[in-house]
């Protein structure tokens, strides 16, 4: 069974989302996603500086079994990348909710938090997204 | 199982199989600059090691000549070693491509031939056989779009809409040729959600592209629907011909309004998949795309063959390889094609369905489930082993390996991404009905051996000659490459 932090928000395309203090929102995929994705092999970062709207491709990431984009939960401009992913991929496997973060975005403007699907929300997506077959 | 060193390993200086050298050519006349001063690096070995060294590196293959290849969307049937045969004759093999036109008409003639049968098949005005593999062939069909409506003065078509399902290659050439991919979700059933089709269409849309039977493995059945739809927006239909092993006779492209294809000769015309290649993707359009066609194709005027190039084709994107493409490979599917003739193309796909039917009905009675089980297969059918992975704990990937051990290839495992766990299965017209029950009693044996210990398939292969690979290693550090230095 895969993880869903409760503090975290998520979207519809297996990104998680979190607000640090200092305002900015944090990025990866979620347990489940990297779980159905397998090993991953590659990430294509964004660059700094990128103006990113809520749904717009930001990253790819590709896996042994398929490459798929990336969205971005909430419209800003991405401020950090991890860098760490270039060198060790396999971080997003290893710890999705950490080590595996993948952007971070400082949001355009404060509440868009609360459009994106809570954990509880989130769980019940991938069960009946999970049940579809 | 030890590696084999490679054949530069065994090498020994002045070592040398006198019989099997060429003789040395007559130089004289070429200028000196055109002549070599180093000798190049070649193993220096006898016959006899060489035989040896080839012979194991054969053995290392796990092929259709020795195994039940079910890998869904790749047609892996049989390659008829007729087709071999008659591709291999001398007048076929030492042709110089220069040769003119007069002097091959035979050669031209097959090319005649096989565009007209690709023709019929199709249901298409028109066909180009030079694409040189699939992708190529996307390429071509993909340009022909674009110059189609910059033709027409319509500039903003920028954008080909494809389902979430669709072959990679399809959103690859989409970007390749300066268009913009937008995805259609797929509807519960597998067929193309035709309410996301008209949200998505308009005036930006270039055009479709498809497969018909679909990735999901089913027919696409209100394909007519979404030609109107399409068309009465202005876009062009593109077949991606992948699939075509399950119409091949019953029922055209052309006819399902389609206006632009490719197709894979290495998949229903039974032409070898090598080893990445040489492939051959040629193209068929109707008349509204016919003056783009890609260079060159052979005419017929009064009563001999002739190369139509640019000067009957002033309007066309342009070549795509230096000559005629890979045309061993297009003997080849002519050789295929005749020696099947129309109603045996037929036969093809009535066995491919009728195999692939068969084989979901026993594995669904075996237990196993089936993607879509209120549809009918095609010529492939999907089945999803996500109970499998949530009971057991033993994946789609554990089953493929496994499969290795009981000498059967595996099917398509992930695709299409849209169903978890899932297993393309593709077993062609070629195999017999005691094969597909063999595959049966495999996948069965597979699931007991998870209820009872699921190491043995999380571990397997375990009789191969490589045992499980570092998939991860193999994507990021590969290096096939070998340097005398």
């Amino acid at each position: 069974m895969s993880e869903t932090p409760q503090e975290l928000r998520y979207t519809d395309t297996h990104e998680w989302a979190r607000l640090d203090p200092d305002g900015t929102v944090c990025v990866g995929i979620s347990d489940f996603a990297q779980d159905a994705l397998g090993d991953v092999v590659f990430i294509e970062l964004p660059e700094t500086g990128t103006e990113v709207a809520a749904g717009a491709e930001v990253a790819v990431i590709e896996s042994v079994k398929a490459a798929s984009d990336i969205y971005s939960p909430i419209s800003g401009e991405v401020v950090r990348v991890n860098s760490d992913l270039v060198e060790e991929p396999d971080l997003v496997n290893s710890e999705p909710y950490e080590g595996g973060w993948i952007f971070v975005v400082q949001p355009l403007n404060d509440d868009q938090m609360a459009d994106l699907l809570t954990a509880e929300q989130y769980q019940e997506f991938c069960e009946s997204e999970d049940h579809d077959h | 199982m030890p590696t084999i060193p490679t054949i530069f390993d065994t090498s020994e200086p002045g070592r040398i199989a006198g019989v099997q050298t060429p003789k040395a050519g007559d130089l004289t006349g070429l200028p000196a600059e055109a002549l070599r001063v180093s000798k190049p690096v070649l193993p220096e070995v006898s016959e006899l090691q060489t035989v040896r060294h080839f012979t194991k590196l054969s053995q290392q293959n796990f092929s259709i000549d020795g195994n039940f290849y079910p890998l869904g969307s790749c047609t892996m049937k049989y390659n008829p070693r007729g087709a071999h045969r008659a591709a291999s004759q001398p007048g076929f093999l030492s042709r110089h491509p220069l040769t003119p036109a007069f002097a091959s008409q035979g050669l031209l003639k097959c090319f005649w031939d096989l565009q007209e049968t690709l023709k019929t098949v199709t249901g298409m005005e028109e066909v180009s056989l030079v694409p040189m593999a699939g992708a190529q062939g996307e390429l071509a069909g993909g340009l022909m779009i674009r110059a189609y409506h910059e033709d027409c003065g319509d500039f903003d078509r920028d954008e080909i809409l494809v389902p979430t399902a669709a072959h990679g290659t399809n959103p690859a050439t989409a970007t390749m040729c300066g268009f913009k991919t937008r995805e259609i979700k797929v509807a519960a059933d597998g067929d193309v959600d035709i309410e996301d089709l008209k949200r998505l269409v308009g005036p930006k849309t270039a055009g479709i592209m498809l497969t018909n039977p679909s990735t999901c493995a089913v027919f696409e059945r209100r394909i007519l629907d979404i030609a109107d739809i399409v068309h009465d927006a202005g876009g062009l239909l593109y077949y991606d011909g992948a699939n075509l092993n399950a119409i091949l006779g019953k029922v055209c492209p052309g006819d399902m309004g389609f206006d632009v294809l490719h197709l894979n000769l290495h998949k229903t015309f039974a032409t070898p998949h090598g080893g990445g290649g040489p492939g051959a993707g040629p193209v068929a359009v109707n008349s509204l795309l016919q003056p783009y066609l890609p260079i060159p194709m052979v005419g017929k005027l009064n009563d001999e063959y002739i190369w139509l190039d640019e000067n009957y084709f002033p309007l066309t994107i342009g070549k795509l390889s230096a000559f005629m493409g890979n045309a061993g490979i297009l003997i080849r599917a002519l050789a295929y094609a005749l020696m099947l003739g129309r109603e045996g193309m037929v036969r093809v796909a009535e066995f491919a369905t009728l195999n692939a039917n068969y084989l979901a009905a026993e594995l669904s009675k075996a237990g196993f489930q089936l993607a879509y089980p209120t549809r009918r297969a095609t010529h492939e059918f999907l089945i999803t082993l996500n109970r499998e992975a949530r009971d057991l704990d033993v994946r789609a990937l554990d089953f493929a390996k496994r499969l290795l051990d009981f000498d059967m290839h595996a099917p398509t495992t992930y695709f299409p991404l849209l169903v978890p766990e899932c297993f393309l299965i593709e077993p062609t017209e070629t195999e017999t009905k005691a094969v597909l029950d063999e595959f049966v009693c495999a996948m069965s044996k597979i699931r007991e051996e998870a209820q009872e210990d699921s190491d043995i398939v999380k571990q397997a292969p375990h009789n191969q000659v490589v045992r499980r690979l570092d998939e991860v290693r193999a994507a990021r550090v590969l290096d096939l490459t070998w340097s005398a230095d």
